[in-house]
This record gives structure tokens, sequence and C-alpha cells, in this order.
């Protein structure tokens, strides 16, 4: 009789394996802790192990090879505390998923993992694993393996794991197996074991223990100060994304054609603020307007242009294939669209009086505008400018989008536009 | 189960917005839970609006743990997304191969982006889709939503949430920097209300099998840890009862309804545009952002008196019957795509082509309507 927690057929292990004692004494431990087999969750991964699952009576979730602590992770989360996850990996699968047992400790998710280490590769033909002992003979490394195994208890131990345990596979540990299910957050026992196929032949000479010792391979239990376990926790009704202001139709465009635009400038000098806001500003003119950015993954250093385009019709294809007006507030600016304005034919630059001349067939307008905008004004002051020399939309709607969102309070371009245009819709 | 959300107002509601924060959003009104994130450009944008919208949210270390930790919380009964680019869905495919096995719901956004390999992180493209349809061992279909434009990122999103939650599975979200990044102006007023997916769990008498299925061939779902029933979930060949049966008949036709029931319950997923034009005898495909230049190109071909259909596929797996159909009925085919090799165009027509087919490619760059134009003038 295999009690509540196993099903009545024989364990599918080879004769002396050890694989068959960590389940007794999990069943053993789980007896103890009166537990119903529904309240237990059994995660394997891929190896001898885990071919354990079908026997077990409590839920069972059967991965991937090495995966198995963090697919336990999910389910540790995601159930309450009331629930007991245990996890079954071998040391070749602990050793492929060893970032997966490093952030369980630290995470602290809640559950139990039981490494069956074996020392090997047993489903495969008996390779050594990352955490075979140095000098352990497998039929891949007849000469032993060259060097020393991880200390995986140490591993997890130093990440915080609340308990690390290695205990010999040999009798009764189920005592040590009770500890680490009640203990709170995140338990490890690495149960030492001999393959009986594969280990034991080629090293015939040497008791499990003998090979643990030169290994040394700590049997004293490590600990970390409890904390609370990781569980995730609803925040709640969030509030909606599209919970965003409205642009009203309040002003009347000038424009009468789709126009692509070109805005040239620095990272950190407000470009792409400034774009979105000219965006917005068309828009409240009743125009279509799309903003694109585009700056180096170093996002503080070096250029930063936004592509800009606007239709009285609806737009589709959002990119600038050949650009009508472009604004260069910057030197890096310059330097990213110099090829782009060496091969305008027609079109409109407008750029900061400091900036070099351009070799374009474009018209060419050189302004003040960094001084009197200051840095981190002049993109929104450099649109506001072609919006009104080409007559897009009434600069008020710039002003008065620039005093809404993310420029509130920090960037009022209205004194340096005197009397800005406004006609409204 | 949480209540739909509804949008602010029902009137005009003009403002400037990304396709990322639509996603988001609807995802979230339909059900999804928990956000998992890993970040990668160009999903930057919906790994920050998850944070802010989704009731959970949970940074992962890498993309396999984030996977295998999704496929957690969905075995606990919940509904997990991410979103990711090539680099990253590359190291969730096994997990996700093991989430599809033990049919768990969940949603994967993968925003495309220029490759080979790292490629550039910030440059658009749509390689990806070739990649899809055969990211499953023995080439089983997962379902997968590609969106347009920005009303489709509201609805396809939803859709997404509830095919995976109806189907017990996976589903891809497939779109691309353009359409996650670009900000276009949009009136959230012509956005149609969502609802919340719902999960019909396991209620009858007899003991709970996993994988029997239900008369559309879905499995009847019931979280781990339940109190109820027993549920043994696996990644390995298995029968109904969940547990690894090899090559035994019971098992191989589970794995053989894995397919039949993608493919049973495809007309529930069927998203097209189809604008066809009476006489004509050239249509044109596009999909994800390509579609919004094809929908320019086909209007000024027929503003110069030119008879051109437009076929904008947005159900990209399994391939819905439809679009061979329609394309059939057609002299010339010509299929636009942000790739160098035309994916969608060797998943519908195979290496050997078909007369009249051609391809509009372009790499690091959007498809134009030019080129799309040019090529339906050279034909």
């Amino acid at each position: 009789m295999s009690g509540r927690f196993l099903t009545d057929s024989p364990l599918p292990f080879c004769g002396g394996c050890g694989h068959g004692l960590v389940v007794r004494n999990t069943a053993k431990a789980l007896e103890r802790l009166g537990v119903s087999p529904l309240d237990v969750v059994l995660v394997t991964d891929i190896g001898c192990h885990g071919i354990i699952d079908g026997h077990f009576l409590t839920h069972t979730v059967h991965g991937l090879h090495g995966r198995a602590v963090a697919l336990a992770a999910g389910i540790a989360a995601g159930l309450p505390e009331t629930k007991t996850v245990l996890v079954y990996v071998g040391d070749g699968g602990a050793v492929i998923g060893l970032q997966h047992l490093v952030e369980a400790a630290h995470h602290n998710f809640d559950m139990t993992v039981i490494v069956h280490s074996n020392m090997l590769y047993g489903m495969t033909g008996g390779q050594p694993s990352g955490a075979t002992p140095c000098g352990y003979r497998t039929p891949s490394c007849p000469a032993g393996k060259a060097e020393p195994g991880y200390d995986l208890c140490q591993r997890v131990h130093s990440a915080g794991a609340a308990s690390a345990r290695r205990v010999i596979g040999k009798g009764d540990f189920s005592d040590v197996i009770v500890e680490a299910m009640t203990t709170p957050g995140f338990a490890m026992v690495e149960v030492m074991e001999h393959c009986s196929s594969y280990g034991v032949k080629h090293n015939p000479e040497r008791s499990l223990e003998a090979i643990v010792r030169d290994a040394e391979l700590s049997m004293e239990p490590l600990r970390n100060p409890v904390t609370k376990p990781f569980r995730i926790e609803s925040r709640g009704e969030a509030l909606s994304l599209l919970a965003i202001d409205p642009i009203d139709r309040r002003f009347r465009a000038g424009l009468d054609r789709r126009i692509s635009i070109l805005l040239g400038g620095s990272a950190g000098e407000g470009v792409q603020v400034a774009a979105e806001t000219f965006a917005r500003a068309a828009i409240a003119a009743g125009l279509s307007a799309t903003k694109k950015g585009i700056y180096p993954v170093t996002v503080g250093v070096g250029y930063s242009v936004a592509e800009i385009i606007l239709s009285p019709e609806p737009i589709l294809y959002a990119a600038a294939i050949t650009p009508d007006l472009v604004a260069l507030t910057s030197l890096d600016g310059f330097k990213y669209y110099q090829r782009v304005i060496t091969e305008m034919r027609s079109g409109h630059i407008l750029m900061d009086e400091e900036l070099p001349g351009p070799v374009t067939n474009a018209t060419v307008t050189r302004a003040d505008i960094r001084r009197p905008a200051g840095k981190r004004g002049a993109a929104l002051y450099a649109l506001a400018l072609l919006a009104r020399q080409h007559r897009l939309f009434p600069t008020a709607a710039l002003v008065e989008e620039s005093a809404r969102g993310r420029l509130a309070g920090k960037l009022d371009i209205s004194h340096l536009l005197s009397q800005p245009d406004k006609e409204d819709a | 189960m949480r209540r739909p959300n509804r949008t602010p107002e029902r009137a005009e509601h003009r403002c400037l917005i990304d396709g990322s924060r639509l996603i988001v959003e609807s995802l979230a009104r339909s059900g999804a839970d928990v956000f998992v994130g890993y970040p990668i450009t160009p999903a930057n944008l919906i790994y920050a609006y998850g944070f802010k919208r989704v009731p959970v949210a949970i940074a992962a270390p890498d993309e396999i743990t984030a996977l295998q930790w999704m496929a957690g919380f969905s075995a606990c009964g919940r509904i997990p997304i991410t979103a990711t680019s090539f680099p990253g869905f590359a190291l969730m495919i096994e997990s996700i191969g093991m989430a599809h096995m033990m049919e768990l719901p969940m949603v994967v956004i993968l925003a495309q982006r220029l490759g080979p390999a790292t490629g550039s992180a910030t440059a658009g493209a749509q390689g990806d889709l070739l990649l899809l349809h055969g990211m499953i061992s023995g080439g089983y279909a997962v379902p997968v939503l590609c969106p347009a434009d920005f009303t489709d990122c509201w609805e396809l999103s939803s859709l997404a949430v509830h095919t995976a939650v109806r189907l017990r599975s996976p589903v891809v979200l497939l779109t691309s920097r353009e359409t996650v990044m670009t900000q276009r102006d949009f009136d959230l007023g012509r956005l149609p209300d969502l609802t919340a997916a719902e999960r019909v769990l396991y209620s009858g008498p007899d003991p709970y099998e996993p994988y029997t299925p239900e008369e559309n061939l879905v499995p009847a779902f019931l979280p781990v840890g339940n109190d109820r029933h027993q549920v043994r979930l696996t990644a390995s060949t298995h029968g109904r009862r969940g547990v690894h049966e090899s090559v035994a008949a019971e098992a191989l036709a589970n794995t053989a309804r894995l397919q039949g029931k993608v493919i049973a319950n495809l007309p529930e997923f069927t998203k097209f545009e189809l604008d066809e034009q009476d006489g004509s005898e050239t249509i044109v495909v596009a999909w994800d952002v390509t579609a919004l230049a094809a929908r320019q190109a086909v209007a000024r071909l027929r503003s110069r008196g030119r008879r051109v259909s437009l076929l904008v596929p947005k159900t990209l797996s399994p391939i819905p019957p439809i679009y061979t159909e329609v394309l059939a009925r057609y002299a010339r085919v010509v299929i636009a795509e942000e790739n160098l090799t035309g994916q969608l165009r060797l998943i519908l027509f195979g290496c050997a082509g078909r007369p009249g087919l051609v391809g509009v490619n372009a790499i690091g760059r959007m498809v134009s309507p030019g080129d799309i134009i040019t090529a339906v003038k050279e034909q």
C-alpha cells in the first residue's frame, strides 16, 4: 500500500537507484504534514526522476529540461499559501536551470525543490553534469571529471534561500523534507545519490559517502533569515490607459496637402516632446498627424530626431520619403540629417544660425533659435516658426498644447511669438 | 471575473496615441491579468504600459523564465501576457511549445524588428512570420493575429485573449515597430466596447481528465491546486489523463487533436479585410503595417482609373482557406511585405509560386505606396 500520495504501481526506477527512496521519503513527509493530495502540486523536470509524475496522486506538472523550477515559481506565486509546491529536478536540470534556482531563491518563491543529485545524466547514457564532483567517473569521462562541480546548496544559499540542505540519499530522510516544506519561502534539499546503472559501475571502489566527503560537500543546513514568500498580488482596478485628455478641434489649419517635417536636435533638449506637442497642435487644428522618434539606444547622448507628417486627410503610410520641411536646432541633428538635406531638391530648411551651412537645393533659412529659446526650447520654437511661416496651423494652437501635458509649467514660448497667430475653427 | 472597463467617452475623442497603449488596454479589458515583462526594443512601451495597467505585473530575469512563469500562472487559472521581439522570442519558443502541448492559455506579443540576429533594434521589419509557421516541432499551428492599424490593435488584442482562453492555447499577437511605437492621431470614440473572456471551469460529476476534449475539441479547464479534482499537465506525449504514454494510440490521437482544435475553431478567429473591385484582375496582399501603404496605393491606383483589389490578412496562422480561394480568382497577385524573402508569399504559394505572382519587398524601411504602385503597373 502506497498511502494517500502514491499509486499502487511499482516505481519505475532501476534496482538500487536512489530516486525511489526520494519518492518514498517525499510521500512519508507529506503524510506527516497531514495535507491532502489536492493541496500539493508536484512539478517535475526532465530526467529519470521526472517519469514519476504518473505515480503521484497530487496535482502533477511535467515540463521541460531545466525549467521545472521556473515553471513551479509561477505556480507557487499564483496559488494561496495553503498549497504546497514541490519540485523534482536532477543535478543536470539544476545546472541547466541554475538561474531559475538562483532567481527562485532570490524572490523567495514558496516552494520546496528536491534535487536528485546522482552526479550524472542518467537518461542519456551517463554524461557528467555541472554538479558532478571532480574525479567522478562516468561512461563519457572514464578518467574522471577534471573540474569540481557546483555546490548547489551554496549557490541558492548565497542567493537568499530560506533553507538549503544536503542529505545522503539513504534510509529515512523524510524529516529533512518535512522541515523544508514547512519553511516559509524557498527551500532546497539536495539528495546525494549514486546512479546504480552508470555511477556505481564506473566508481566501484568508492562509497557515496566517500565521494561526497572527498568533494567537500557540506551536510550542514544553510539558512537565511525568514522573509515573506513571494506571491503575486493584484493592484486592483488600474486607471485606463485611454484616460487621456481629448484634443478638441478648435483651430483652423492652413495646410491643404500632406507634408512631412523632420526635426533634428540633441538628446535631452526636448525634441521628442516638442514633436508630440506640435503634432497635438496640428490635431487641434483639425489635421491628421503622425510622429515617430529616432534616437540612439543611449538615449541621453547624441542625436534626437523626429519625423512628423501632417495632412488634411487621414494618414496611412507614415514615412517621409522626401521631406518638405526640416528644422535643425543642434549640430547632432544637423549631422544626422546631413545626407537627407543634401539630397533635397526642394522644400525649406530652417536652422539655427550657429550651425554650418548645408549643401542643398532646398531653401535655407538661418535664424536665431537656440539663443532666445534656450536649448530646451529650441525644438518647439523652431517648429512654431515653421508653422507660422508656412501657415500650417495657428501658433496659438502650439502655445495652448504646450501649456498641457508634459510641458505644462516647464516651457512657454509664447513670449517669443509676440503675437501668436490665432484663427478659431 | 473583472468587469470591462469602459472607455471614458463615446463621443469623438481625438488624441495622439501609439499602438502599444491600445494593445495593452485591450488585453487588460479582455481579461489578461498578469503581465510578465522582460524588456526589449521595440516592445518597451508595451512593457511600460503593462506595468501601469495589468492587475499583476512582474519583471522576469530573462525570456525563458518569463514564459515559464507565465505557464505557471496560466496553470493556476490566470491569463498571462508578455511582449518581446525576435531575440527574446527565440528564447521563448521551447516554452511556447510546452504551453501549446500543456494547453495553457496566454498571449505573447511579438513586435518585429530588423534582423538577422540582433539586427537593428529600432528599425521595423516583418521578418518573423515564417518562424511562427514552424516554431512548434511537427509544424502544429499556434493562432497568430496581426493588427494592420490601430483599430485592429484594439479588436485583435481582445480577440487574442478570447482565442487563447477558448482554445486553451498560446496565441501570438504579431506586430512591428511602426505599429507599437509611431504615434498617430486617433479617435478613441470609435472603439467598440470589449468583454472580458469568460473562464468556464470543469464542473462535471466524473473525475476530471485534463485532456478529454469537449465538442469543439478543446478540453475543459481546471487550475492546478484546485480542491476538487487532480490535474495533470505535461509537455510529453500524453493521453487524456495527462501522463506520458509515448506513442500509444490515445496519446497520438491527443497530439493530432492539438492541430485539429485550432483548425476546427479557425472560423472563430479568422479576421481579414477584403476590398474587391469589380473587373479587377490584380489583387494586392499586405499584412501588418504594410497594409497601410497598400491601402494608400490601392486608393491612388483607383483614382487613376486602375482596377485593383486588396486583401489584408490579419489571421496569419493557420492560414484561413478563404485567402487562397480569393487569390485564385485573380490573374495577378502582388504581395507586399517588409522582408527580403517574401514570407507570406512562401507560406501561401511555396517555392513553386504561381503565374502572375509578384513580391514587393524591402528591408530597413517600410514598403512604400510607390513600391506597390510600380509593381502593379509593371505587370
